[in-house]
């Protein structure tokens, strides 16, 4: 049965790359853009640039308007009400990073962080160097076999020394959702911080931070179909109270003298330096385009599709999954087939797929893989492009074996 | 500086294929053709790092000639290290350090499979080369 996405021609850079033989299946790293952000950008830009929150001239004004009315869409997309902030950053690792030094000064010696084992380097390498600065432990949460954090192993590591738990919604890897409620009311229930790394789970479905209940929610712009160089980071009202500024520069402050200065509260006070200013206006546009699609539609697609994805590896010899993937995507490895050969054969036939450790070494290590393919789906994909996928994976087996 | 004999063999083998899976069949058997690595051999100190397989490389000094053997658990990864081996075996120092890896895996029509040099690390076995020759 063909899986057609009504949504492709919104998106012009897949007819583009089809017409230079490429088959786009690597959108968890990065997703191609609608056309409505195209056109965000190229008015922005022509119709006159501006500073934000500076200058008391027309285009700045306009430039702000713009820039304030995306952080309101941000926070819309995040129903995020009035419990919270958005807070503008370079991207989810730098926001991750800000969380990290921000709220270095409330822990102690011997304070524990839990993270999990399928964390990205963006929500592990922050932690751990925190954990060195501070003589902190870290503490890492196991996984089972379906590649989902194992709460009851969460049970006994999450205790009275936990002062932050930081962990992915979905993870980029094994395309399972996380236990989020129940991990969050485990850390709650110990008065610790807790830390969404929504990378990957806020492209897939509607999130809502009221009703998950963290304190701070992270995710990435440019996976979301929105411009690079973006993060944006949630944060409860309460939390944001205790994070302290990391970056320091121009518009964050209040008052400068040359020996001490005092600091802007949320969100400016950790928007240091001009924002990117294009990159928040451009993501505005894509929410908006998103905000106009039918969600049960798009969930309904996105499911489709990767059930097509799975049915295709499970008619093949030899494939083992990571995990059990539920949306999105699938990592895989081939018996007796080595993930670079595979790699190699596959750009060979134009299937932009990605192949290694996908920036969790770790977790590769621990399920003893030296690296794995990842197919990786957005809302543009249809059946056409899984053919294609397969008749490449094949030819490459052919050869291979 | 002319090429050693090996290297234009390969030249002769590569230019002009038709198509990817006769160039990656002929990669393969290229790879097939490097001279095995004793166990020994294959151990931390020689493996390359910034390759996302494995590869490992000795290499000795034959009156004033380098000598290289290298072996990689990938087998695409294997053929285009023994395309390198063609180019730069038998070579002096001083040559080995004029080597453009580049413009010999582009004469070799293999200048796509160069650009994904971060994860094949060609360029890892060809510094690790000039730095055993240093």
């Amino acid at each position: 049965m063909m899986i057609l996405s009504p949504w492709r021609a919104d998106f012009p850079a897949i007819a583009a790359l089809h017409r230079q033989g490429q088959t786009y299946l690597d959108n968890a790293a990065t997703t191609q853009k609608p056309q409505a952000l195209l056109d965000a950008l190229a008015h922005y830009y022509a119709n006159g640039a501006a500073n934000v929150h500076r200058a008391q001239h027309l285009p700045g004004a306009h430039a702000t308007q713009a820039f304030e009315d995306s952080r309101r869409k941000a926070a819309q997309w995040l129903n995020a009400g009035d419990s919270g902030q958005i807070i503008f950053t370079h991207g989810a690792t730098s926001a991750l990073n800000l969380l990290a030094y921000g709220l270095e000064h409330l822990f102690n010696p011997g304070d524990e962080i839990v993270i999990s084992a399928l964390e990205h380097h963006a929500n592990l390498l922050p932690w751990q160097q925190l954990a060195q600065r501070r003589e902190l432990k870290l503490v890492i949460l196991p996984l089972d076999a379906d590649g989902v954090i194992d709460l009851d192993a969460a049970r006994r590591l999450i205790g009275p020394r936990t002062r932050l738990l930081a962990v992915s919604q979905l993870s980029n890897v094994i395309g399972a959702w996380q236990p989020l409620p129940a991990l969050l009311a485990l850390a709650k229930a110990q008065n610790a911080f807790t830390v969404i790394d929504g990378a990957q789970g806020v492209v897939h479905g509607r999130h809502d931070v009221q009703t998950l209940g963290c304190d701070f929610y992270v995710f990435s712009s440019h996976k979301l179909y929105g411009p690079d160089g973006l993060g944006v980071l949630f944060g409860r009202h309460e939390a944001l109270q205790q994070l302290r500024p990391w970056q320091f520069g121009g518009e964050m402050v209040l008052d400068a003298n040359y020996h001490d200065a005092r600091f802007r509260p949320a969100p400016l006070g950790f928007e240091a330096g001009t924002p990117p200013i294009s990159s928040v206006i451009g993501l505005g546009a894509s929410l908006d385009y998103l905000a106009g699609l039918d969600q049960h539609a798009v969930c309904a697609h996105e499911s489709a599709l990767h059930d097509y994805l799975l049915k295709g590896l499970a008619a093949r010899n030899g494939i083992r999954l990571l995990g059990k993937p539920q949306v999105a995507l699938a990592s895989f490895t081939i018996e007796g087939v080595h993930n670079s050969d595979l790699a190699h054969l596959l750009t060979e036939q134009g299937i932009a797929v990605r192949a290694g450790h996908h920036c969790a070494m770790p977790l590769l290590k621990s399920l003893h893989l030296a690296g794995a393919i990842r197919v990786s789906l957005a809302l543009y994909n249809d059946s056409e492009d899984l053919e294609r996928f397969f008749e490449a994976l094949d030819q490459a087996l052919e050869l291979l074996r | 500086m002319s090429l050693p004999a090996e290297a234009v063999d390969a030249l002769q083998a590569f230019q002009d294929l038709p198509g990817w899976e006769q160039r990656a069949r002929l990669l393969m058997q290229w790879g097939e053709r490097l001279p095995v690595l004793s166990e020994v051999e294959m151990c931390d100190t020689n493996r390359v790092h910034g390759c996302e397989s494995q590869v490992w490389l000795v290499g000795e000094l034959k009156d004033g000639h380098w000598l290289f053997r290298a072996n990689s658990d990938a087998r695409l990864i294997r053929g285009l290290v023994a395309l390198l081996l063609a180019r730069v075996n038998g070579l002096s120092a001083a040559e080995l350090r004029q080597v453009d890896l580049a413009d010999w895996f582009n004469q070799l029509g293999l200048a796509r499979q160069l650009s994904q040099s971060r994860s094949n690390g060609l360029n890892a076995v060809l510094q690790r080369m000039r730095e055993l020759a240093a």
